[in-house]
């Protein structure tokens, strides 16, 4: 069961959960690098805030909070390429954002609309998130099978939890990337809970990075708290990747402090203290801590970044508040590259009943 | 109401294109060669020989396709298939994967999504369940959940159907099961032409296909196939003959059973119009009604189990859309709702030429 987050042995990690440095940072992060890497931190929680809220007052549906585990997505996206592929679960918005994906996309995706799934740029090419478990990590198999065969030097990185590994999608996908030595890294976000299931229940191994010893690749432990540790585990396991020497598998220990999502209440399967405790490692609060502490970081720049960051996500809201909805047959347009005889038929009958409510509607003015 | 007649007013846009069977409603995904088939592109050939000859074009013609799957590399496949692909396109486009087959769904979905043409192959149908969370809820939603910014277009082939004697869960046919997802095209050949043409069109398909082979006839016949490229047209039946008394529709294996019937009742003095659907889905009813407004009976012979299959499907919608026009009731031909026998009880299940012809009967008598 967890215990101490810090307990694990062997795992990569340069900035402790008191914001000391317990390595010598890697050579190509500076202040500036701590600094960026901290804002996005505080974004993505001030985004992730402001996402439960909406669904907390009727604006959005249920939303996968990916409070505590910031580090995990900043470091894969500041350590991916452009030209490299994401295939991201429902927890990775940090490294969304990173990839382009707008806030307000975020948004839009859990407030019930597809268009948040219309990626630009850098992330065209990239996976909406996968909400069936695990079962993306063969899709990014393929993608990096697809980059192997064209002999491009770029790689994927994909991401599943913890609860994720023991399903067979996951070995089916990691045995491939070992037998084909495919450019794929997977970051597990081991968050330590899949809803209420804890991680000692999930496998007898005594890591998930281990798992990597049965299908041929290397496997780590990185502190998931500790975005420079994520960071660095990831450049070096993509520059291997793109260098054909196969794929990575990374198991970034850290804590799940929110519910499973806004519909979950994780009060029903673990105690207070637990989360209390976990919140002593918190990701956000150690990096501030540390260039604080090195005199790179003062409250006024601290209050600054609050308030950009707080315009930032008002904008966002605003931009999905008022989105203007999707066409009705919209959801029927995009099953086939062209609308099948069947669909079209179906979209003339969803049309005609569309009509007929609305003049329903406008002949009951006074229904109550 | 409105559904009738907005498929009638389909019905009729469908009408203005498909003047023959032979030519493509799909024009802008099958790429047709003009040059004039040359004796070396006659081959005469059965159904898997033809299987292997779209794909050996397919190969050659886009460097994005390859094929994968179990034993597909030097081996062959197990029914052959594959057989000399290794060879002439080497083993990074003719690729032996793993034993997984819901990873070898899942990375066609990968592969596509980035712009290549997977053809995967899955050894019996009886295994291909594993595949289906990857094609029930990815390939077939990947265009719709991304509003077109990426696809998946994906051949998922594997041979179906019994009658072969082979061991347990290598004779099922669960095709309406398929034919239930949305986004999914699902395409089953009953001859060795068509194997061709429509493995062509459906590796050219901008979207999914499964792509179902009846293996029972795989080496039933041989028939003449010029290799020329040209794809058939998905989405759309074949009438394979042409009769006014009666109309029975089918495919795959049991397109076999239901022509040696029409030949029957012919004897018996009876025109039966027999229709090979296809494409399973989606499902052009176009020609089934059609062809019912002409006979005003119908049959549809199956070889899965009776229930909740695309037999039911066909059947309701000739009693939405030709009701008034049905001189009998519809019958299906069909087999059990029960797993598959083992080889010894096989025949028990499988619908027999017998069967077509009484049920033919049932409804020419029945009014």
């Amino acid at each position: 069961m967890f215990d101490n987050l810090d307990q694990v042995p062997g795992k990569l990690g340069y900035i402790d959960a008191h914001g000391k440095l317990v390595h010598a940072l890697p050579d190509d992060i500076d202040i500036a690098w701590l600094q960026k890497s901290y804002q996005h931190l505080v974004r993505i929680r001030q985004l992730d805030k402001k996402a439960v809220a909406l669904q907390r007052t009727g604006q959005m549906h249920t939303y996968p909070s990916c409070l505590g585990q910031e580090a995990i997505g900043t470091g894969i996206g500041l350590a991916m390429q452009d030209d490299d592929v994401l295939v991201p679960y429902y927890r990775d918005q940090a490294t969304q954002v990173l990839r382009g994906v707008k806030l307000w996309q975020i948004l839009q995706v859990w407030g019930g609309d597809e268009r948040g799934n219309l990626f630009e740029g850098v992330a065209a090419k990239d996976f909406p998130n996968s909400v069936p478990i695990g079962t993306q990590m063969s899709h990014a198999a393929g993608i990096a099978a697809a980059m192997k065969s064209r002999g491009v030097r770029q790689a994927v990185v994909a991401n599943c939890g913890d609860g994720a590994t023991s399903r067979g999608d996951v070995y089916e996908a990691l045995n491939l990337v070992g037998v084909w030595q495919l450019p794929m890294v997977a970051v597990i976000n081991n968050n330590q809970w899949a809803i209420s299931v804890p991680r000692a229940l999930q496998t007898g191994t005594r890591t998930l990075a281990e798992k990597a010893l049965a299908v041929g690749i290397d496997g780590l432990q990185v502190d998931g708290n500790d975005a420079v540790a994520v960071y660095e585990a990831v450049r070096l396991a993509l520059a291997k990747a793109r260098c054909g020497k196969g794929g990575t598998l990374i198991e970034a220990v850290s804590y799940r402090l929110s519910d499973h999502t806004t519909a979950d209440d994780a009060s029903r399967y673990r105690e207070a203290s637990e989360v209390t405790k976990a919140w002593q490692y918190d990701p956000v609060k150690r990096l501030q801590t540390y260039l604080h502490d090195l005199g790179q970081w003062t409250p006024a720049q601290e209050q600054a970044l609050l308030a950009e960051v707080k315009q930032e996500v008002d904008a966002a809201v605003s931009a999905y508040l008022n989105m203007p909805p999707q066409a009705a047959d919209d959801f029927m347009a995009y099953v086939f590259a062209d609308m099948t005889p069947p669909l079209l038929a179906q979209r003339d009958h969803l049309l005609a009943r569309l009509e007929r409510d609305s003049v329903a509607a406008g002949v009951k003015p006074d229904d109550s | 109401m409105t559904v009738k007649n907005a498929t009638k007013k389909n019905a009729t846009k469908k009408n203005a294109t498909k003047k023959s069977t032979t030519k493509n409603t799909k024009t802008k995904n099958t790429k047709t060669k003009a040059l004039p088939p040359q004796d070396d592109n006659v081959h005469v050939v059965t159904l898997v020989e033809a299987v292997n000859l779209a794909l050996r074009r397919a190969l050659s013609d886009d460097p994005e396709v390859v094929v994968l799957g179990e034993d597909v590399g030097v081996n062959g496949g197990v029914f052959r298939a594959t057989l000399g692909l290794r060879e002439t396109f080497g083993y990074k486009r003719v690729i032996d994967t793993p034993l997984a087959e819901a990873l070898i769904a899942g990375i066609s979905v990968g592969m596509a999504s980035q712009g290549m043409r997977p053809v995967a192959e899955i050894q019996f149908m009886g295994f291909i369940n594993s595949t289906v969370e990857q094609m029930l809820s990815h390939a077939g939603r990947l265009r719709n959940r991304t509003r077109g910014r990426l696809s998946c277009p994906m051949v998922l082939r594997a041979p179906f159907g019994g009658g072969i004697h082979a061991p347990e869960h290598h004779s099922e046919s669960t095709e309406a099961m398929f034919a239930h997802m949305p986004g999914l095209r699902v395409v089953i050949p009953s001859s060795p032409t068509r194997a061709y043409g429509l493995l062509l069109s459906a590796i050219r398909d901008p979207d999914p296909v499964v792509f179902l082979e009846p293996k029972r006839i795989y080496r039933m016949v041989r028939q003449r196939v010029v290799d020329d490229g040209q794809g058939l047209p998905l989405d759309t039946c074949f009438t394979l003959r042409q009769g006014k008394d009666l109309t029975l529709v089918s495919w795959g294996a049991m397109i076999h059973e239901t022509l040696l019937a029409a030949s029957e009742l012919e004897q018996q003095g009876v025109a039966a119009e027999v229709i090979d659907v296809a494409t399973i889905s989606p499902l052009d009813m176009t020609t089934i009604i059609r062809s019912v407004e002409k006979t005003g009976r119908c049959v549809v012979i199956q070889e899965a189990p009776r229930s909740f299959g695309v037999g039911s499907e066909i059947s309701a919608r000739i009693a939405e859309d030709a009701l008034l026009y049905l001189r009998a009731p519809v019958q299906r031909v069909a087999g059990y709702d029960t797993p598959m026998p083992y080889p010894r009880n096989e025949s028990l299940y499988m619908p027999s030429t017998r069967d077509i012809v009484e049920a033919a009967r049932m409804t020419l008598e029945s009014a």
